[in-house]
């Protein structure tokens, strides 16, 4: 009545009522859960299930695993050498043999890592301090932007530039098995797409390791960084500050209680910061490397829910109650438990 | 409140003008008028020549009116400012600039890019907001109005064209469209009735004036040669002043607000007006008066604010802490000259990192926390609830259960700010007229000589009636209710009378016939209606000055005494004649109208009839009639008492019906004291003309009474009983007269028998007196101390009955009191007495005291208040309140506009409050508290990872999985949980109304929850963080003897991260439809195609990124296991906390969830005893009055035993 005021009667108005459907009304289908004894049992029963089997699977996986770890950053300093700093900082090649024994038969391939710890490879100023551009690209040479202090040398720009470079870990190791080398394979151990996308095939280390504050390994300026594999891997950053790299690999087999003799280079510099070197050598399985964590957790959380399963059925079996207990929509009750 | 009384008498005798040919007193008020000219008074006005030269200098404002908030223009610098006053946002903004300089964790880009997402969709949904509002003004620009072309034709322009002086014609019922001097109209002395509601909310009919040199203008031609000059004041947005002069035929008239007609009122009961244009658009009176409604905040959103600064607190903690152990770090670094970590180079650096100056270092490093952790932050919090809130208005638009078929009015939410405060409501405030009654009085029943008669049922028998019948109707579905007063609605409006023993002529056989004859002409003869005949169908509709009147004359045309005609000095009726039992058409000559006022209480009209005899019929109230009874015409005083009681009581307003002869010496006695009484000039006239009234209105024969039904919406009772079992308190706030509220409160069940009543009003006869002496301070303190002594009182008789659960009590104050009852040092008093009443009802009260208690009500408990109403008079309530709720139904649109929510009936307001605010509440408490759990997660693991990188303000992720987590990953599904939620279904919400004191006592947005939530944000990120590092630790992660090195590292984490925080949002909806289920799963595969094309891209651009997910992650095991593993031993704590609350605790959903889900929603019995004990033992509403009479009832019977 009110709406046909204006003056001329306009245009008889459609109605306004809205139209209906399952989604204007708020009424579309839905599945409504709610956690009911049986839905909560099931779900803790069905993790379970699932959990433990895996977990079991994880740890046979872990322990399939052989892995010698060698910690030799102390060792390898003579004994009379106090300031171990001093030790390392000075020039020359420095030499250290170890010797180890394969416990178990170790199938190839086997991995040779070399660890590192305390080094914070993940700082932002080391993370930062590169260009990839300049590394990918031989035209980019010059782009050492972020690269500062380790850009220019007597001007010119270093190639690859940064502190991530600059501290290019240097430490060799070379092994033998009754006095007959092993062979390590350099080969393909950094990411294919690393090699092949973002190291140039056609970049030249340039200018590296020149200035008067020399960092870690010098690099082959003839060979084109996409081949320098160790500073490929070296770039990709680690994320925490104990982290392994890939140093080589051992082609062939190694049995149970060959004692390999290791001559190290020990080189780099993790006195100064406290942190350790070790060797690992390492075989791998479906899972990776040798870590029973993931195992134990699995069989941890599986028992848990297990438990909880268990726990819930007793409650359930003991103590049924009708859990649409009107009782709990009294007035009274204080609605907020949470 | 004086002014409204004293404008009543008035525009009562201007009324009678008609009748009596009474001419308004020109009014000339020489002072005012020597200001025109003057500062203020400025303003010129030719009209009818709005071209001329003069008035194009003057360049006064176009008609056209606007109420957008922007223009194209101010668009952009405007919404932006008002995006980054947010602390929030400005603080993204900060960081976002910060974000350019070396101390940035990430990329600048990456940081810009959701602030401009986020500040962009905010600002669309301004722009689209004030696009509607501007679609609306065009609306009322474009309205129609008849106006002077010029040479006497009169033609239709749109309102936005019309200019000041222009001469336009209004029709019947049309809205001004500007301020108008009334020239003339289609009546001969140029009066014209004139609807005010959108201005004051009033619904009486105002009477205006035009001059007499005017009058003559009754022709469009007559307009052709028409001229004149109007002086008059500047415009101001004072409604009821007006100064002005006209300049007409070269002399000038004093113009007064008798002559304006208003922009927004409308033209009543007249055919057409002649008006000349003075004020237009901005300068008009009305838009002048409109102020900015105020921008209101819901409660939850202000709690958010403090979670906000909450998390800004914690955000700067741990960047502290993250600075202290970086400065130390940094420090160390350089130890008498030797570089300690050497390849970070410190002895060579930036500021930033340099050990010799590590304090500023770590005050940089600071800065670069805060932008790092800024993801403690939900950057699309706001934007995303705004977007929520917008697509919950959609849906409460789209109720077809709140659609109000009569009018074709959906509901309409005019803000979207407030939909979660729907679901707090603590008291609802209630005007009377139009929102709980439909303004229209239905004549239902009525006794006469002692006999009751009328078989008509009101709303609240109905009420009550359905539920002793049926306890377990179906509550979700409205049509029924309408089904059934729709059957039952009187074909005829103002009457809804059924017995069988009156009707159709049968009134003659009844043993009384010569009574009821009596008691119904008293009904055709005894009023001041005007009859207008239809002349095609002979019908007779009446125009009356109030609905209640125009229901008698209605009742007596039906029942057989059709009143026809009114002449100045006779009313004709077709009435019965006994004698003959045929209709003949009888006049009686009106010799007084002895007028209605609120002191007597009464009318009465003295009438000759056509056998000479002199009679005086009166109705009155009964407090005045009994005692006015002859001792020979109370033979059925009993029983009609008797009966007038279950008429109150069943919420009817009552009249007494009664009559006397006059001898023809007693009438010229009373003639000459009652016209000299009008005659008088003295200030007391008023007085005299009452003392005249009195020597005759005496010695009465009773002949019944009347029960009018002021008739409730439908539904009203219903809804109101269960708005009460949700515990939602409701006040009545009205400005009627205490009578007609309180039977207003019986009618909705807000009174009813045996409920004490505390009754504060300022009617005692000591403060009368004073009142006529007229010292205003004594008054005013006599005033005071009753008003605080009865409070006191009340207060004293509430404390005492404490601890009685049966025993209920009921205020009810007047408007005065009520302005004692406010000051400063009495309302706390007052407010704990009325907060300790089962209802409260405040009449007589005027808007500003509706918005001064509704305040009161606000501040005083700290609760969530809603107002809900209609009329203009309620517009300061609906702004004062928490919500506003519009009623839009006749009266205009004033209210409206200015609410918040319009619905069309009271009774909407049940699924309103039950069903949408609750869910409204829920879903956005629930999703506020799921941003920062998955914020808080996502930082946390930020965090945690930053410690591991000796604090140096590293990220654990790419700059771009960074930015878009908020964005893209996680947004919508939360989204999906704001819109679509549903604890339990609507169904659920109305049968168990309990549900709504989730809102009302906050459960779901107390701190316990939010930092419970928050609790499980910080266990996620520690879970994801240390079982990633302790699963992938250094060794190999895949067989080909590769490490995860930082890419894979945050790769991992953070597909953990986005599946942990999906799968929560999985676990916490309770209503998953297809479109949540594509949402969550949906977030979940996006994130892997992101990392698929993200890593396709060329390195410059993914960076770390590049090629990882399908180089070292899909091909890996360990990868699909570890984010297996964490993904679901992150969702074990809040599973197993879900399964035990469910158990031991469950909170109201939870049960109601449970009842559902067991299957006894369908057992009627079961139901009903759950109701019974979920129903909180409500006070007011027919379930309690019900109880209230079983309890009576076995009091009696025990009695009696």
């Amino acid at each position: 009545m009110s709406s046909t005021n204006n003056a001329p009667p306009s245009t008889a108005a459609a109605s306004k009522r809205p139209k209906y459907s399952k989604f204007t009304q708020q009424e579309l289908p839905a599945c409504k859960p709610i956690l009911t004894p049986r839905w909560v049992i099931s779900a803790f029963m069905l993790i379970s299930i699932i959990f433990v089997p895996i977990g079991v699977a994880a740890l046979f996986a872990s322990r399939d695993v052989i892995e010698i770890v060698d910690r030799y950053d102390s060792v390898c300093v003579p004994a009379n050498e106090t300031d171990k700093v001093k030790y390392i900082q000075t020039p020359g090649f420095k030499t250290c043999n170890r010797t180890l024994t394969v416990p178990k038969h170790m199938k190839p391939p086997i991995f040779v890592y070399y660890q590192l710890d305390n080094f914070y490879q993940n700082h932002r100023r080391y993370v930062k301090s590169r260009n990839d551009q300049q590394l990918r690209d031989s035209k980019e040479a010059n782009s050492v932007s972020g690269c500062k202090p380790e850009d220019y040398n007597n001007n010119s720009a270093i190639v690859p530039c940064g502190l991530i470079a600059w501290s290019l870990f240097n430490d060799t190791y070379s092994f033998s098995r009754k006095n007959v080398p092993l062979n390590v394979s350099k080969k393909d151990i950094s990411w294919k797409s690393d090699r092949e996308h973002k190291f140039g095939k056609d970049v030249y280390p340039q200018n590296f390791q020149s200035g008067s504050l020399i960092g870690g390994a010098k690099l082959d300026s003839s060979i084109p960084l996409s081949e320098q594999e160790d500073l490929v891997v070296w770039m990709r950053t680690a994320a925490l500050p104990t982290f392994r790299k890939l140093y080589g690999r051992i082609e062939v087999e190694l049995q149970e209680n060959d004692v390999i003799d290791v001559t190290l280079g020990n080189n780099y510099n993790t006195y100064s910061f406290n942190g350790k070197k070790k060797l690992v050598i390492s075989t791998t399985s479906w899972l990776g490397g040798k870590n029973d964590f993931l195992g134990i957790a699995y069989l941890t959380v599986g028992g848990l829910c297990f438990f909880l399963a268990v726990m819930f059925t007793i409650i359930y079996l003991v103590k049924p109650r009708q859990l649409g207990d009107p009782s709990y929509l009294s007035w009274n009750r204080n609605p907020g438990w949470h | 409140m004086a002014g409204g009384g004293g404008g009543r008498g008035k525009r009562k005798k201007l009324q009678f003008s008609k009748i009596y040919s009474f001419r308004c007193g020109k009014q000339s008020l020489q002072d005012d008028h020597s200001q025109i000219g003057g500062p203020g008074f400025s303003r010129v006005v030719y009209c009818n020549e709005p071209d001329c030269f003069e008035a194009g200098i003057r360049d006064y404002a176009s008609n056209y009116v606007s109420s957008t908030k922007y223009t194209l223009a101010t668009f952009l610098p405007k919404s932006l400012f008002e995006q980054f006053r947010r602390v929030a946002n400005f603080y993204f903004l900060v960081s976002g600039i910060l974000a350019f300089t070396p101390l940035a964790p990430y990329t600048a880009v990456s940081a810009i890019v959701p602030l401009i997402i986020v500040v962009g969709a905010t600002m669309v949904k301004e722009g689209i907001e004030d696009w509607r509002r501007k679609q609306q003004d065009i609306e009322v620009n474009n309205r129609k109005v008849k106006f002077h072309k010029g040479n006497g034709v009169f033609d239709y322009t749109e309102w936005k064209n019309l200019r000041v002086g222009d001469i336009v014609k209004v029709e019947k019922d049309q809205f001004f469209p500007a301020d108008l001097l009334l020239l003339s109209s289609s009546y001969e002395d140029a009066i014209c009735y004139v609807e005010t509601m959108n201005l004051d909310g009033e619904t009486n009919l105002k009477l205006k004036q035009a001059l007499g040199v005017t009058v003559a203008l009754q022709e469009d031609s007559d307009i052709r040669d028409f001229k004149a000059i109007v002086k008059c004041e500047d415009p101001n947005a004072n409604l009821y002043s007006f100064v002005g002069t006209m300049e007409f035929e070269e002399q000038q008239h004093p113009l007064s607000p008798q002559q304006i007609l208003l922009r927004d009122s409308k033209l009543r009961n007249t055919d057409y007006i002649y008006g000349a244009v003075i004020f237009t658009g901005q300068e008009t009176k009305v838009i002048q008066n409109s102020t900015d409604p105020p921008s209101k905040r819901s409660r939850i959103e202000r709690k958010m604010d403090k979670i906000i600064y909450l998390m800004f607190f914690i955000l700067f903690l741990i960047s502290f802490i993250g600075s202290i152990f970086f400065g130390v770090y940094t420090r160390d670094d350089l130890q008498n000259g030797r570089m300690k970590r050497w390849y970070l180079l410190p002895d060579d650096t930036t500021a930033y990192f340099d050990p010799r100056n590590a304090p500023l270092a770590a005050i940089y490093h600071f800065l670069t926390a805060l932008m790092l952790y800024s993801y403690f932050i939900p950057i699309s919090l706001y934007v995303s609830i705004e977007i929520v809130k917008v697509l919950q208005s959609m849906f409460i638009n789209q109720d077809v259960h709140m659609y109000y078929e009569e009018a074709d009015k959906p509901a309409h939410a005019r803000t979207s700010n407030l939909n979660e405060e729907l679901g707090q409501v603590d008291t609802i405030l209630s005007d009377k007229t139009g929102t709980l009654t439909c303004n229209s009085m239905e004549f239902i029943k009525c006794t006469v000589a002692g006999i009751a008669y009328g078989r008509g049922i009101t709303e609240v028998e109905r009420a009550i009636d359905r539920k002793k019948g049926s306890p377990l109707r179906n509550d979700g579905v409205n049509g029924d209710v309408d089904l059934l007063s729709s059957n039952a609605k009187s074909s005829i409006k103002g009457f809804n009378f059924r017995d069988d023993r009156i009707m159709n002529g049968n009134w003659v056989n009844e043993d009384n016939a010569d009574v009821i004859q009596k008691f119904f002409r008293v009904l055709a003869l005894c009023h001041t209606a005007i009859p207008e005949v239809d002349e095609e169908t002979g019908k007779v509709s009446y125009e009356a000055e109030s609905p209640d009147e125009a229901a008698f004359v209605i009742a007596a045309r039906e029942i057989g005494f059709e009143f026809y005609q009114r002449a100045q000095t006779s009313i004709s009726v077709k009435e019965l004649d006994l004698a003959f039992g045929k209709k003949v058409e009888r006049v009686y000559q009106l010799l007084n109208v002895l007028e209605f006022n609120s002191t007597r209480k009464r009318m009465s009209v003295i009438v000759r009839d056509e056998e000479r005899k002199i009679l005086l019929l009166s109705k009155g109230a009964d407090s005045v009639m009994f005692e006015r009874l002859a001792n020979n015409g109370k033979s059925f005083e009993e029983d009609t008492m008797e009966h007038m009681n279950e008429y109150a009581d069943g919420g009817l307003r009552t009249l007494i019906i009664a009559y006397r002869e006059l001898g023809d010496d007693e009438y010229t006695k009373f003639s000459k004291k009652f016209n000299e009484a009008k005659n008088s000039v003295s200030a007391d006239r008023e007085l005299l003309i009452d003392e005249a009234a009195e020597t005759v209105e005496k010695d009465l024969i009773l002949l019944g009474a009347t029960a009018v039904e002021d008739k409730l919406q439908n539904g009203v009772p219903d809804c109101i009983d269960k708005l009460a079992q949700a515990g939602i308190k409701i006040w009545v706030l009205t400005g009627d007269k205490m009578e007609t509220a309180i039977n207003i409160g019986y009618a909705c069940s807000l009174l009813r028998q045996g409920m004490k009543q505390i009754i504060i009003s300022l009617e005692s006869p000591e403060i009368l007196a004073l009142e006529k002496a007229g010292d205003k301070n004594v008054l005013g303190k006599a005033s005071q101390e009753s008003v605080l002594r009865q409070i006191k009182d009340g207060k004293k008789l509430l404390d005492a009955s404490k601890g009685s659960t049966t025993e209920a009590f009921a205020l009810i104050i007047d408007g005065r009191s009520l302005t004692y009852a406010l000051k400063d040092d009495v309302k706390n008093l007052f407010l704990q007495l009325a907060i300790g009443c089962a209802s409260v009802i405040c009449c007589r009260s005027s808007p500003k005291q509706k918005a001064l208690v509704t305040r009161l009500v606000k501040s005083g408990t700290g609760k969530t208040t809603l107002a809900i109403g209609d009329g203009a008079n309620d517009v300061g309530m609906l702004q004062e309140a928490d919500i506003g709720v519009g009623i839009s139904g006749v009266e205009g649109m004033q209210a409206v506009m200015s609410s918040d929510i319009a619905i069309a009936q009271f009774r909407y307001l049940e699924r309103l409050l039950l069903v949408h605010g609750h869910w409204c509440y829920r879903r956005i408490s629930t999703m506020i508290c799921y941003f920062f759990y998955k914020n808080i997660t996502f930082g946390f693991s930020l965090f945690l990872f930053e410690a591991h990188t000796a604090f140096s303000g590293q990220s654990a992720y790419n700059d771009w999985f960074l930015s878009l987590f908020n964005v893209f990953f996680t947004s919508l599904p939360v989204m999906a949980l704001g819109v679509f939620d549903q604890d339990v279904s609507a169904r659920f919400c109305l049968r168990f109304p309990i549900l709504y004191q989730e809102g009302v006592q906050n459960v779901l947005f107390s701190w316990r929850r939010i930092l419970g939530w928050m609790g499980n944000g910080f266990t996620s990120a520690i879970i994801i963080f240390f079982f990633c590092i302790k699963a992938l630790e250094e060794q190999a992660f895949r067989d080909d003897g590769q490490v995860a090195g930082y890419a894979i590292f945050g790769g991992i984490m953070y597909t953990c991260v986005v599946w942990v925080v999906n799968l929560q949002m999985a676990l916490a909806v309770s209503y998953f439809t297809l479109i949540q289920h594509i949402l969550i799963w949906g977030s979940i595969a996006i994130w892997y195609l992101f990392l698929v094309i993200y890593g396709a891209m060329s390195p410059t651009f993914s960076t770390t990124a590049y090629n990882l997910f399908i180089e070292a992650l899909a091909p890996s095991p360990s990868y699909w296991i570890v984010t297996m593993f964490i993904t679901i031993s992150a969702l074990v704590p809040y599973f197993t906390f879900s399964a035990l609350q469910m158990r031991f605790f469950p909170m109201f959903h939870g049960t109601i969830q449970w009842i559902r889900h067991e299957g006894f929603s369908e057992d009627v019995e079961y139901c009903d005893m759950v109701r019974q004990s979920s129903i909180r033992p409500t006070t007011v509403g027919h379930t309690a009055r019900l109880a209230a009479k079983s309890r009576r009832e076995q009091n009696d019977n025990f009695g009696l035993g």
